[in-house]
């Protein structure tokens, strides 16, 4: 089904007989759910972009690429910085909005300016009974009634088809340098991110790729070049500075995992008290199972690659200081984190609430 | 103010409810004497008072777990209560419920520079926050203008914003995780010291739930590394379009301040009468604040002070020092006082698109004229969240109904233009009757499943944030 407007989504809703399973572009949806295909690609289109008030609306099924479009035609962006995980995933497909909103997508730049979540300032959604709900809008500070907007951030079609979606963007930056430290080991390496996200140097990526360390400021020229000198003094040890495109690439290769597209095994995106980012790495290590480390937000999110069939490993290794979600690969592990009691009863009785059918993406999240 | 009819039941069962809170908590956290439970009749929407069946302290989170749950045995409504600084009336009580206040609840738990968080208790104040980590080169970023006072359980429940939200966020873009105590005394721990859940976003759904989920006892909390230094710049316009003109420049051009302040001009003389900060006469003024190192500020301010140009400012003053800082931010800080000075105010706090401001700030004016009420405005113009503070006479008979009328009026304009009716107060009982303009039947509907579900009995902070009538039938369930 491909409904062309919220209407005939609602109506799609109200008459399904059997599961549904929500896809927007297809480049991001995790674990396999049951059901009839639902695209939201025929809800599409910018309702409104306010420049001078940072704001932007458009229809979930909007190729993200038309809004990334949109914005840079202004000097304007998505500050949360979205992934493209198509080469990663081994998806096709064009992205779209209502999609990155599902996700709760975020980038490297997360540690400085939030997620996904962060950036909604509104959403329209169809319910499991077909009704459609809105809350929030489109200014920047809104706290009349509850926060819906978060609870279906990143509910990966859980709860609601979303149908349109606010966001707060950001200007473009005048300047962005990259400092990037070759030669140590893993540990000193994070520990150097930790350092630079302790300073005040208000830094916008901080992550380890292919045993290099690198930290991302962003800014006006002479404020890049300012925090630029600080933060090289303040790690000391040899560095260099890459800027521009070059720099702008390097975030794309972190943004996008690219050393792990196109090599085998399965793919887990693990979120962790920072300081615990050798946590899992060093069980496999220690159990021999080989992998390979990708880390951003200063160690909090590890980017993981290994042979299928560790999941339980990887998620004991946590002790509870994080939690682990498998991308790619198939084994008896669920893809997403098991939750303690009370939190799946609240989400069992969310789910319960929304789509009383179970028409949604059964199988998934929740 | 319709509130509904306490529970006889709840009132004639005191004597035996107060017993069992006894019963199972220290001597001093069970309030019911008259007298002493005075103090929480109200929070600072002070219009509105009723008192208590009786008032908890508690300590622990296990004491809120066990005095909820004889509340919830006894089928008690019960109203959580950080410091009891909502302007909304988010904790003010009903005559049955017990009122749980969690400022006993204040320690540190835990302060990791290395990971960026502090691990609290909730009744800690905002401030307090601050000043635990402070020595450390750190600070926590929303900051409420009752910082001094408030506390983190208030900030979680109402998603409090600041001053400087327009670069750190607001309180949930903030919050790492809780602990939360449901109604019927279950303990959850939600989140935590890292990125998302890895399930729905709970931790998003509570905060700004405004207490009617359930009690929040611990928080984590991200806290940021201080900037080097920061520095205002006062800008005085012709028009009130003038400066919402440069304000939407300032943005575009890509610079992101940490605050743009906005008064007009009742509110300007009002605040240089009663704080002499040296404002300049005239329509219209912005206090725009910049961070970083001092040759960093130098480099924004000048492409900011550029702009101001291009719309003739009729003042431009950068601060030179501290001493002038703080003098440029004196007026707006004690901008409630001094309207509070010249007679008893109700304060708004709705939020525009900016690209409406010139608009609304009309309307108002037109409004003021209508309802022959006067309004100051002061508000955070970055992110378009309005403070109109509307003038009254408490004594004089009327004044106070003819207030609120107007109150609402200014707030469905702010709806109209594609707003909301709070930016960052919450809903309380203040704004309760108003949502319907901003929420249809099944808009209000989703937000009341999300309360079916944390609190089934609808016993939690009941009479709040849903019109009465919308909440009716849950409620008597």
């Amino acid at each position: 089904m491909r409904p062309a407007d919220e209407t005939e989504l609602a109506e799609a809703v109200r008459g399904a007989t059997g599961p549904l399973a929500l896809r927007g572009g297809g480049t991001r949806g995790i674990a396999c759910v049951a059901g009839e295909v639902l695209e939201t690609g025929g809800i599409a289109g910018i309702r409104l972009y306010e420049p001078g008030a940072l704001t932007l609306v458009a229809a979930a099924g909007t190729p993200l690429a038309e809004v990334e479009a949109a914005l840079a035609g202004e000097r304007q962006r998505l500050a949360f910085e979205v992934p493209d995980l198509r080469a990663l995933l081994g998806r096709e497909g064009a992205s779209t909005l209502g999609g990155v909103a599902a996700a709760n997508a975020a980038g490297p730049r997360r540690v400085q300016a939030g997620a996904c979540r962060d950036a909604m300032l509104g959403v329209r959604f169809v319910d499991g009974l077909g009704a459609v709900v809105k809350n929030g809008g489109r200014v920047m500070k809104n706290v009349t009634g509850y926060d819906l907007v978060k609870l279906m951030a990143g509910s990966h079609g859980a709860l609601g088809v979303l149908t349109e979606v606010s966001l707060k963007v950001q200007a473009l930056p005048e300047a962005e340098a990259t400092l990037v430290a070759d030669g140590l080991a893993d540990a000193e390496g994070l520990a150097v991110l930790r350092r630079a996200l302790g300073s005040p140097y208000d830094v916008s990526g901080a992550a380890r790729a292919e045993g290099r360390s690198a930290i991302r400021v962003e800014g006006m020229a002479g404020s890049v070049a300012y925090r630029t000198r600080q933060l090289r003094a303040l790690i000391g040890g040899d560095t260099l500075v890459i800027e521009g495109e070059e720099s702008a690439a390097l975030w794309r290769g972190i943004r996008d995992v690219t050393p792990f597209a196109g090599r085998a095994g399965a793919v887990w995106r693990i979120s962790c008290v920072p300081d615990e980012a050798l946590a899992v790495p060093g069980a496999l290590a220690a159990a021999g199972v080989a992998h390979d480390c990708l880390w951003d937000w200063g160690g909090g999110l590890l980017w993981l690659l290994c042979p299928e069939g560790h999941g339980d490993a990887i998620r004991a290794a946590l002790h509870g200081r994080g939690h682990a979600t498998r991308l790619r690969g198939q084994e008896d592990s669920p893809a997403f984190p098991p939750q303690d009691r009370a939190i799946a009863a609240l989400q069992a009785g969310l789910k319960a609430r929304f789509d009383p059918r179970d028409l949604f993406n059964r199988g998934g999240m929740v | 103010m319709d509130m509904p009819q306490p529970d006889a039941r709840v009132l004639a069962g005191k004597a035996r409810i107060v017993a069992r809170l006894r019963a199972v908590l220290p001597a001093d956290a069970v309030i019911a004497d008259e007298a002493e439970t005075r103090a929480y009749e109200c929070d600072a929407l002070s219009a509105y008072r009723c008192l208590p069946l009786a008032v908890v302290l508690p300590r622990t989170t296990e004491e809120v777990a066990q005095a909820l749950r004889i509340c919830h045995e006894e089928r008690v409504p019960v109203v959580p209560r950080g410091s009891g600084t909502s302007l909304a009336g988010g904790a003010m009580p009903t005559a049955d419920s017990v009122v749980l206040g969690v400022s006993r609840m204040n320690a540190v738990l835990q302060a990791d520079y290395e990971n960026r968080f502090v691990h609290v208790q909730a009744g800690r104040t905002n401030l307090a926050v601050t000043g635990a980590v402070e020595a450390e080169g750190f600070f926590y970023a929303p900051d409420p203008s009752s910082q001094l006072a408030c506390a983190i359980a208030g900030n979680v429940a109402m998603n409090s914003g600041g001053a400087h939200c327009l670069k750190y966020g607001v309180t949930t873009n903030n919050l790492l995780g809780v602990t939360l105590v449901r109604m019927d005394g279950e303990v959850v721990t939600i989140g935590g010291p890292w990125a998302d859940a890895g399930g729905l976003d709970l931790l998003g759904v509570v905060c700004g739930s405004e207490g009617q989920l359930g009690v929040v006892t611990e928080a984590w909390l991200r806290i940021l590394p201080k900037p080097e230094g920061a520095r205002p710049v006062l800008m005085g316009f012709a028009a009130n379009e003038v400066a919402g003109a440069c304000v939407a420049d300032i943005i575009r051009a890509g610079i992101l301040p940490v605050a743009i302040e906005f008064m007009d001009r009742p509110c300007i003389r009002a605040c240089e009468a009663f704080a002499h900060a040296g404002y300049p006469d005239c329509e219209a003024l912005l206090i725009v604040e910049v961070e970083g190192s001092p040759a960093e500020i130098d480099e924004q301010l000048a492409a900011i002070t550029a702009i101001a140009r291009r719309h003739d400012p009729v003042a431009l003053e950068e601060a030179a020092d501290e001493a002038q800082a703080k003098r440029i931010w004196l007026g707006r800080k004690s901008a409630f006082g001094a309207m509070g000075q010249i007679n008893d105010y109700m304060c708004l706090d709705g939020t525009i698109p900016v690209s409406a401001l010139p608009f609304v700030l009309r309307r108002i004016g037109e409004l003021s004229k209508d309802f022959g009420l006067d309004v100051g405005n002061v508000f955070h113009a970055g992110d378009g969240n309005m403070h109109p503070l509307i003038l009254y006479n408490a004594n004089t008979s009327g004044d106070l109904e003819r207030c609120e009328a107007m109150g609402a009026e200014i707030l469905k304009l702010c709806v109209e233009v594609g707003g909301c009716l709070t930016g960052e107060h919450g809903v309380g009982i203040e704004k309760r009757d108003l949502m319907a303009v901003q929420y249809a039947p099944p808009d209000m509907e989703a937000q009341m499943r999300v309360k079916d579900v944390f609190d089934p009995e609808w016993l939690l902070n009941p009479a709040k944030v849903f019109p009465l009538e919308a909440s009716a039938a849950r409620r008597a369930g």
